[in-house]
């Protein structure tokens, strides 16, 4: 076991699937020699050679274009979009085929595909640079999105993404990608992807979170339960798509409350994804409203002013409270 | 300083048959007596059932779709020159390519009356993928595949069609510069049929030639009369040659004429004059390659009216078939969004036949 941060241990889940599969390749801009902006890819193109670490020319429609036939003749490439500000390139390739093509074919063809990008602010960078745009993605059928937020779940998932017979957005929260260091084991270890993880068991109050966002919940709920004689659950929802929603209605059958944060604009969010399926299935269970905490519906602001829009830790304990005194 | 030259480009245009048949000994490609026959019938079959499939439309028998007349050359001679581990990557006009990589007929009429089962190829016809809509997207697929082939050492190369249309998207110079990067074994084709719906070809770029677009790429291009099926088929088998012996990509510029609407929905009236629409007829391909085949003493009227014969009763046969399918199981694409089952996906199904239940129930 060794102690990692999140760059760290997808570096590590890359490294140990390229040794055990030679069907998968890396590519993208400045993954190879450079080892990738961020060095997710660090090392891989000199243990690999050019061949399997593709550094690709500065076009991102290309890089998916192309990683979509790789994968329709039996690769599994893992794409690298340097930052999600830079991929609505390729939205096309993955609505107008990588999505599609599962279907299209009634399985007689598949997309394999994983596309890494980093996402999320807090990391004083330009514009385009710090957007969240999963809910984008999560609203294309046959795409999987899946947003790790600890080193340990990161490894895992990046593992299961490459093994999965599906397009899978692996979003990468940079805000955390060397926040902290957690024991990532050394042997094999993979995740379900469309399963939420219970973090925190509680009784009073179910809070959800993803990515980067897991960070100020937990402290939010761990401020909330030392002021006032309450349990909070926490759930890491880790795959945006397909939404294990079973999870959450079970924790909120139980809590009768809920808190969803969010770090995306408010309207037509994940957060609102999860408040229709708590009225489908536990409407009648609720003590109160269920509560979000996001962004606001403004275009990403610059970075001057970016902190004071995401949502932190004091205003996630604010509203678990308003939520509790319902 | 004066100014230096650092290179010189040009763009060479190959042309095999004259308007009548005759054609060039030195270029003439060696294809026996049955290929070129096998050609015939399937440029000749392709005619056909795209002439059947307008008449099914208007009839309101199946829906929408863009008819390949006056393209099969430029369709059928690239296609014919492939071996059988390439990969055939089509737009939405290549039926040609597409019955020449052993796409079963019925394919075209239930793609094209709303149901998925055409893009489902036979095992006898590996490596062709379904229609690719969205123009110009696909280039960049064949790119990837051929990236697959080179990665595995495997002597097969990918070939995709897109048009002059395409041509401006920026999916096509990506997938022609990745490949001139990765030295991919990819033949590019572009079908020049002079017009993208209502706009004519000079209107969609200043260059002079669509084959040119291969300089910026650093990639061989080159101009053949489209029209030409023996044209098209050494171009492209010269381009395989190349890639299979790890020399990279070809781009290929095929001249030829969009001689029907871009689809069923589209009226030329209404942006071309039907004399430019008379002279494209002159050039039609299939008369040409007739007239080649008979010069060669393997064609006669008797041989083309047992083959008009033949093809009727292929093309009625499979629209009969066609038409008497009933067996499209509508919750079959619930199986289809992902390759895992999901919870949600899996409600939804329930959901979803219990909908159809009830509505057939109101129905009865």
């Amino acid at each position: 076991m060794a102690k990692l941060n999140i760059v760290q241990a997808i570096n590590l889940g890359l490294d140990q699937e390229m040794a055990k599969d030679d069907s998968v390749v890396v590519l993208g801009e400045d993954v190879g020699v450079d080892g990738g902006v961020f060095r997710v890819t660090d090392g891989l193109h000199a243990k690999y050679g050019e061949e399997r670490v593709i550094d690709t020319p500065l076009a991102e429609s290309g890089i998916i274009g192309t990683s979509i036939g790789m994968a329709l003749a039996g690769l599994r490439p893992v794409a690298e979009m340097q930052f999600s500000g830079f991929s609505y390139h390729i939205f096309h390739q993955l609505e107008g085929h990588a999505s599609r093509l599962r279907q299209r074919s009634l399985g007689q063809r598949t997309v394999p595909l994983v596309v890494r990008m980093p996402f999320g602010g807090g990391v004083r960078a330009l514009e385009h640079h710090s957007e969240s745009r999963e809910a984008t993605y999560a609203h294309l059928p046959g795409v999987k999105v899946v947003i790790p937020s600890s080193p340990r779940n990161a490894r895992a998932l990046i593992v299961a993404a490459i093994r999965d017979p599906d397009p899978v957005i692996f979003m990468e929260p940079k805000h955390v990608y060397r926040a902290f260091r957690e024991e990532v084991p050394e042997t094999e270890e993979v995740m379900e992807i469309g399963r939420s993880e219970i973090v925190q068991e509680g009784s009073d109050l179910t809070l959800v979170a993803w990515g980067a966002m897991m960070r100020p919940a937990l402290r939010a709920a761990v401020e909330v339960q030392n002021a006032r004689k309450v349990s909070i659950e926490v759930i890491d929802l880790l795959t945006i798509a397909p939404m294990d929603s079973h999870t959450i209605v079970e924790s909120v059958q139980k809590t009768g409350r809920c808190v969803i944060v969010q770090e995306a604009p408010k309207t037509l969010g994940i957060a609102s994804e999860i408040i229709a399926r708590i009225n489908d299935h536990v409407l009648l269970y609720l003590e109160a409203p269920v509560n979000r905490v996001t962004n606001y519906d403004v275009v990403t602001p610059y970075f001057g002013r970016e902190l004071d829009f995401t949502p932190d830790a004091g205003r996630i304990q604010r509203e678990i409270e308003t939520t509790l005194d319902f | 300083m004066p100014r230096t030259q650092v290179e010189r480009f040009s763009v060479s245009h190959m042309q095999i048959l004259d308007d009548d048949g005759n054609a060039d000994p030195e270029l003439e490609p060696k294809l026996t007596k049955e290929q070129l026959l096998e050609i015939y019938r399937l440029m000749f079959l392709a005619r056909k059932q795209d002439q059947r499939m307008l008449k099914l439309q208007r009839q309101g028998r199946i829906g929408t779709f863009g008819p390949c007349t006056g393209q099969e050359a430029s369709s059928i001679g690239p296609a014919y020159a492939l071996g059988d581990s390439d990969w055939l990557v089509t737009a939405f006009r290549d039926l040609g390519a597409r019955l020449v990589r052993k796409e079963p007929l019925i394919n075209s009429l239930l793609f094209h009356n709303g149901f998925e089962e055409g893009n489902v190829v036979p095992d006898e016809a590996p490596n062709v993928l379904p229609i690719s809509i969205i123009v110009g997207s696909q280039a960049l697929h064949a790119t990837g595949i051929a990236y697959a082939m080179k990665y595995r050492g495997e002597k097969a190369a990918a070939l995709t069609f897109f048009g002059d249309g395409a041509s401006s998207q920026g999916d096509v110079y990506e997938a022609m510069n990745f490949a001139g990067v990765w030295k991919a074994p990819v033949v590019f084709i572009c079908q020049n049929n002079q017009w993208a719906i209502s706009m004519p070809r000079s209107k969609q770029t200043r260059a002079v030639t669509l084959a040119q677009k291969a300089i910026a790429a650093g990639i061989p291009g080159l101009q053949v009369d489209g029209n030409d099926v023996l044209a098209t088929y050494a171009a492209t088998k010269e381009a395989l040659a190349r890639a299979y012996a790890g020399e990279g990509p070809t781009m290929i510029e095929a001249l030829t004429y969009r001689l029907m609407m871009h689809t069923t929905a589209d009226d030329p009236r209404r942006y071309r004059n039907e004399d430019e629409e008379k002279a494209a007829w002159e050039k039609d391909p299939i008369p040409r390659f007739r007239k080649y085949i008979e010069r060669k003493g393997i064609w006669d009227a008797k041989k083309q009216a047992a083959l008009e014969e033949e093809i009727k009763g292929e093309v009625d046969a499979t629209v009969k078939e066609f038409e008497s399918r009933k067996d499209f199981q509508p919750e079959i694409l619930f199986d289809h969004v992902f390759g895992t089952k999901h919870a949600e996906i899996e409600e939804q199904r329930a959901q979803f036949l219990e909908n159809l239940k009830l509505k057939s129930a109101k129905a009865e």
